[in-house]
């Protein structure tokens, strides 16, 4: 097994008064696809936004490649490799697509021009679209802008929150294509879904989250098949 | 030919306060744009830095006193939105406009402390305060300098906007802070940029508008800062286009009724327009249509 790039002892999260992650450990090995499953409010989002410093941890250490990230601002995290696609894809409307994929390279100081034309050749329909304002593209595309914006910045994890959410079936299938393409060019991906089928079948390792805690991790074809998991998010 | 003798000067007048107010309203635009915030102090800024001037050229070469002048009042929008915005970021938005209108009455009585309450003669500056003719109509230099500076400036922070990388930051910023965040930008300095430019028009809208009036009180920036706010909401507020447009129509409108002989009513003019907008075309000429797309 690779070693540990993303390991996060004992996490926890808090808003106001609620205790939204109650302890999470977890690894994220370098070259994996991982997933992490549940349902609505299990505490999914609130964790990846916690690796992301969007939210500060109330207890608990994430560990990235060896440094410390717990409660370091977005920027030094962005910068130390890991990106987060948000929930809801958050493409910047206005700017035209280019100048999303630019935003996701704001802090690369040198030449972009090969990681743009890597985007445009994982996405062909974001090179067709370059010049049109990001909210005019649909969801899939706008998922796929909000993809390839997050590879701008090179990183070395990606994190994704439901990229599956509110698209087309057909779609999610390219995306989740796509997902493993990346991974196949060496980014590590931590991906949360609630299509746990699909999350599952691509992933080399999952966990279950409830309430704000794990409660059942494996590989994803273990998972597939375990019963507590069929019975209660995979409906089979 | 007598028509256009005696309704030049005013026309020129107007052009020439459309220019000064459209500096003043970039920075309530932009602010807004980025913050949501009518920060109620700008106003408030562009009379302190008409002060500043008083002061730093009575014990200075204006060659001195000017680029201090604009250093100072772009020191002090920064300090503004450190001390009285950054805090409450997070806060209810009702909560930093609360606190905007403290830093407004802070200055003015900060003013009224220095200056204690009397009217401080504006320094002439030389060439641009000399009386010139223009087609039979007399008037100050200033009066010609002033759009052609403000179109140069306008286009220069357009460009600005459009082109660079903290161009490229501020507009991330101003429609989703937390995306932004992601991207790695550092919203604090976006926003200490939007403040320094802001600042930084508005003390060139000042020495552009105090070396036609002569003389600065603490309240000088009451009245210029509401209507720059008036010009910012009639464009369209967030829009720099729309402020500077706006900006020019109000300056241009007020010296026509001048010229009609209405004067008492030209502020009346300007908060009547104010009113009608917000009935007719509450996002103004080139505001933001609200497409959230979900």
């Amino acid at each position: 097994m690779n070693e540990s790039i993303l390991h996060i002892e004992n996490l926890q999260v808090r808003y106001g008064g609620i205790e939204a992650v109650k302890g999470v450990s977890l690894d994220v090995h370098e070259g994996e696809i991982v997933t992490l499953i549940g349902a609505n409010g299990a505490g999914k989002s609130s964790t990846l936004r916690a690796i992301a410093g969007l939210e500060k941890a109330a207890g608990g250490s994430i560990i990235f490649r060896g440094d410390n990230i717990t409660g370091r601002d977005p920027t030094t995290i962005v910068k130390k490799g890991v990106t987060l696609v948000p929930e809801g894809r958050r493409i910047f409307p206005d700017l035209t697509v280019l100048e999303n994929l630019k935003v996701g390279a704001y802090l690369r100081g040198d030449d972009i021009n090969s990681d743009l034309a890597w985007v445009y050749e994982l996405f062909p329909r974001l090179k067709e679209r370059s010049w049109q304002p990001g909210g005019t593209l649909s969801g899939g595309e706008q998922q796929m802008l909000a993809v390839g914006r997050a590879l701008m910045s090179r990183p070395k994890l990606m994190m994704m929150d439901e990229p599956s959410l509110g698209l087309a079936p057909l779609v999610v299938k390219d995306i989740f294509s796509i997902i493993k393409t990346i991974n196949r060019q060496g980014v590590t991906i931590l991906l949360i879904e609630q299509n746990a089928n699909m999350a599952l079948k691509i992933a080399d390792s999952a966990y279950v989250m409830e309430t704000g805690h794990i409660t059942l991790s494996g590989s994803g074809a273990e998972l597939l098949q375990n019963e507590g998991v069929k019975a209660a998010y995979l409906g089979t | 030919m007598q028509f256009l003798q005696n309704s030049l000067p005013y026309l020129l007048a107007g052009i020439s306060v459309g220019g000064q107010y459209a500096l003043i309203a970039i920075g309530y635009t932009m602010v807004y744009g980025i913050l949501r915030l009518i920060n109620f102090a700008h106003g408030d800024v562009f009379m302190a830095a008409g002060l500043m001037m008083v002061y730093l050229s009575a014990t200075l070469p204006l060659y001195l006193a000017i680029p201090l002048t604009l250093l100072a009042t772009v020191l002090l929008g920064f300090i503004i939105e450190r001390v009285a915005y950054k805090p409450l970021r997070s806060a209810p938005r009702m909560s930093v406009m609360i606190s905007a209108i403290g830093v407004s009455y802070l200055i003015q009585n900060c003013a009224l402390y220095f200056t204690g309450g009397l009217a401080k003669v504006y320094p002439a500056i030389p060439w641009i305060s000399d009386t010139i003719t223009v087609w039979g109509a007399v008037t100050k230099r200033v009066t010609l300098i002033t759009p052609i500076l403000t179109l140069v400036l306008v286009v220069v922070l357009v460009l600005f906007i459009r082109y660079t990388k903290i161009g490229l930051a501020m507009r991330a910023v101003a429609k989703d802070f937390e995306t932004s965040q992601l991207m790695g930008i550092k919203i604090n300095s976006v926003i200490s940029v939007t403040f320094i430019i802001g600042s930084l028009l508005a003390a060139v809208g000042s020495l552009l508008y105090f070396s036609n009036y002569a003389s600065v009180t603490p309240t000088s920036g009451g009245m210029p800062g509401l209507k720059c706010f008036v010009a910012a909401v009639f464009g369209g507020i967030g829009s720099i286009p729309g402020a500077v447009i706006g900006a020019f129509i109000i300056g241009i409108c007020e010296n026509i009724i001048k010229g009609l002989g209405w004067t008492t009513f030209s502020d009346a003019f300007t908060f009547a327009l104010l009113i009608v907008i917000l009935l007719v075309k509450p996002t103004g000429l080139f505001g933001e249509k609200a497409t959230d797309k979900v």
